[in-house]
């Protein structure tokens, strides 16, 4: 059916080497998760041939906190991402559909915050949390991601109600909705490849955000990054558990992933104008 | 049914007036059509009836009621857009039903005035579809039968036919004209096309620059122009305008011609050369160069034989010469007879007040 060119097949031969080196040290940590921790650390490393073993999953689950954390993770990551969404879709909608001579400044504005790095605020921060009771509390930790996450999903649903086209929500309008239902029944249905995008990507940062975990979060509230970044302790660093936690802690991020793709790649276009 | 009166309507966006002091008449049952060149203020006064612009200033009266300030919805007009805007995840069922249903009419009943609308307008067959899977024109049905279900007081169209081919055009003018009169209903109708302005219209309201230049039937505004503008921009092929000597023989800055009034005739006034010949058919368009360099268009039978260069003779009944002042106003016609312009003198006109 294809027909291949020299050219053709030269670029998909980068493309696989390209993949397989961005992939290289997930699929290094995969193998490794199914070594003894005798063999995770041999040199020069074994790959394929060796004794598969499950004994690192085992060890890991038992250790209890992988459920706790997996719970913290759920809550923190969904409540943030749902947050920043009742927020950023109303943002957006006001900045999309009704701007003003601010909007655009207040979108720099906005951004501009993503420029400083989270460490510049640690401390007050921390003391902040400290004083409010918020340390080690899922709330604490959702807070901080919500207000962290919110520019991008402002940006990002702004770009996207852009591409909605004004006087269909002007029509809604015509025809009596409320604003409530102008962006619940016909603004959001229409913007779903968006908004299913904009969530998968929110929930993605806020599920691999370590930085305020770990420095928020002890017990309590810690979170899959905490859990994995623990396994690297006084003790010393037991690589082949190290990877099996890894994997549980970005499993369920892939299946998020992998049933929220068709919406993902959904193309915007639907007909509506002309 | 109603009647909508605008009272100094004025609309500023930044430093742009889009409509200056309008004073308007939309009378009650009939079909008014605002017409105008691009960037005129046609589009930005109709979304001020219908609400989706403030007015800055002056009164909106819905059958008698200012309304200037109130919402859309609350207005009670209904709206059909340039792109048809259509709900694209919606299917024809639920477009159509839309309104009804965000104010709460009993599901019975919306799908009672959803079937009757949609066999008015021949949709029954594509009620289960979705937008993206009708034609162009099937689309536009939608969209109009979206305005009829909720038994508006008057319908505001937008340029509604501009995305549709020639043919369908044609075909929908007449659609829409049939339905407007068989409902009663009162439209207003916003176009560029003074072709569909002629052909739709009860009323035509000529505008530039956000202000009102004519308002009035359509033969009335064809023959009786109040300025240079509006004899310019109604009709198709163009008036033509002569200055210099062709104008000072009537006594005028600029005098006016339709095609249709000039004739070839052996020894007219106007010795020319022609340019350029346009068939149509059932008429031809002759475009020919004066000798002084004006340049004029006559209508004529196609079965008057000339060709491209030929010399010829054109003349103009003095009757049907518009004549305008420096500034482009139309000055009254000096005593000469109006034997084909046989208007009459009592026509109202909505602007008079």
């Amino acid at each position: 059916m294809y027909r291949t060119s020299p050219a053709s097949a030269a670029l998909r031969i980068v493309t696989w080497v390209l993949a397989l080196a961005i992939a290289a040290p997930l699929l290094w940590a995969l193998l490794a998760s199914f070594k003894s921790e005798l063999e995770a650390i041999a040199s020069p490393p074994r790959f394929l041939f060796f004794d598969w073993t499950l004994d690192n999953y085992r060890a890991v689950l038992e250790s209890g906190d992988y459920l706790h954390s997996l719970r913290n993770s759920l809550i923190i990551a969904g409540g943030s991402s749902l947050l920043v969404m009742a927020l950023a879709v109303p943002a957006a909608w006001a900045m999309a559909f009704a701007p003003t001579q601010h909007t655009r400044g207040i979108l720099l504005w906005m951004l501009s915050t993503k420029m400083l790095p989270a460490v510049g605020v640690l401390i007050p921060i921390f003391l902040f949390y400290r004083d409010w009771g918020l340390l080690d509390t899922q709330l604490g930790v959702i807070l901080l991601l919500t207000t962290g996450n919110l520019p991008i999903a402002v940006w990002m649903l702004y770009a996207n109600f852009n591409e909605v086209p004004g006087e269909i929500l002007e029509a809604a309008r015509m025809d009596g909705a409320s604003i409530v239902q102008e962006v619940l029944r016909v603004l959001a249905p229409m913007a779903l490849p968006g908004l299913a995008s904009t969530f998968f990507l929110i929930f993605t940062l806020a599920w691999n955000e370590s930085f305020w975990s770990l420095n928020v979060t002890t017990t309590d509230a810690a979170p899959l990054t905490a859990f994995v970044a623990a396994f690297s302790n006084p003790e010393g660093l037991f690589w082949a558990r190290l990877s099996a936690a890894s994997m549980l802690s970005i499993a369920p991020v892939l299946i998020i992933g992998w049933l929220c793709q068709r919406q993902l790649v959904r193309g915007l276009t639907f007909g509506a104008v002309k | 049914m109603s009647e909508i009166v605008l009272e100094g309507v004025s609309k500023r966006f930044a430093d742009h007036v889009a409509s200056d002091a309008i004073d308007l008449v939309i009378p009650d049952g009939k079909f008014t059509v605002l017409v105008g060149p691009s960037g005129c203020g046609k589009t930005t006064l109709l979304r001020l009836i219908a609400g989706l612009e403030d007015v800055d200033e002056g009164r909106l009266l819905i059958d008698g009621v200012d309304m200037a300030h109130t919402a859309p919805v609350a207005r009670g007009l209904a709206m059909v857009f340039q792109s048809y805007a259509l709900y694209p995840h919606m299917s024809v069922r639920r477009n159509l039903g839309f309104a009804l249903m965000v104010n709460r009419t009993p599901k019975a009943e919306i799908a009672r005035r959803v079937e009757q609308v949609a066999k008015m307008l021949d949709l029954d067959k594509l009620l289960d579809r979705k937008p993206a899977a009708l034609s162009g024109g099937q689309r536009q049905r939608v969209a109009i039968g979206r305005a009829l279900v909720r038994q508006p007081k008057a319908f505001l169209f937008d340029e509604p036919l501009s995305n549709l081919d020639a043919s369908l055009r044609t075909q929908m003018r007449f659609e829409i004209r049939r339905l407007q009169q068989e409902l009663g209903i009162t439209a207003v109708y916003v176009t560029h096309d003074q072709g569909e302005a002629m052909t739709m219209a009860d009323n035509i309201v000529v505008l530039r620059a956000g202000r009102i230049e004519q308002v009035g039937a359509p033969l009335e505004v064809y023959r009786r122009p109040v300025n240079r503008f509006v004899a310019g921009f109604i009709g198709s092929p163009k008036m033509n305008f002569l200055n210099g000597r062709h104008a000072e023989r009537y006594d005028a800055a600029t005098i006016g011609i339709r095609p249709e009034h000039l004739g070839v005739v052996a020894g007219g006034s106007m010795p020319c050369t022609v340019r350029t010949i346009e068939h149509l058919g059932s008429e031809a368009l002759i475009h020919a160069e004066v000798d002084d360099g004006s340049k004029l268009i006559a209508r004529v039978s196609e079965n008057l034989h000339v060709v491209v260069g030929q010399r010829i003779e054109i003349d103009v009944d003095p009757a049907c010469v518009h004549r305008f002042d420096a500034d482009g106003k139309t000055l009254p016609n000096n005593g000469v007879s109006q034997t084909n312009l046989a208007v009459s003198d009592n026509i109202t006109s909505l602007n008079t007040k």
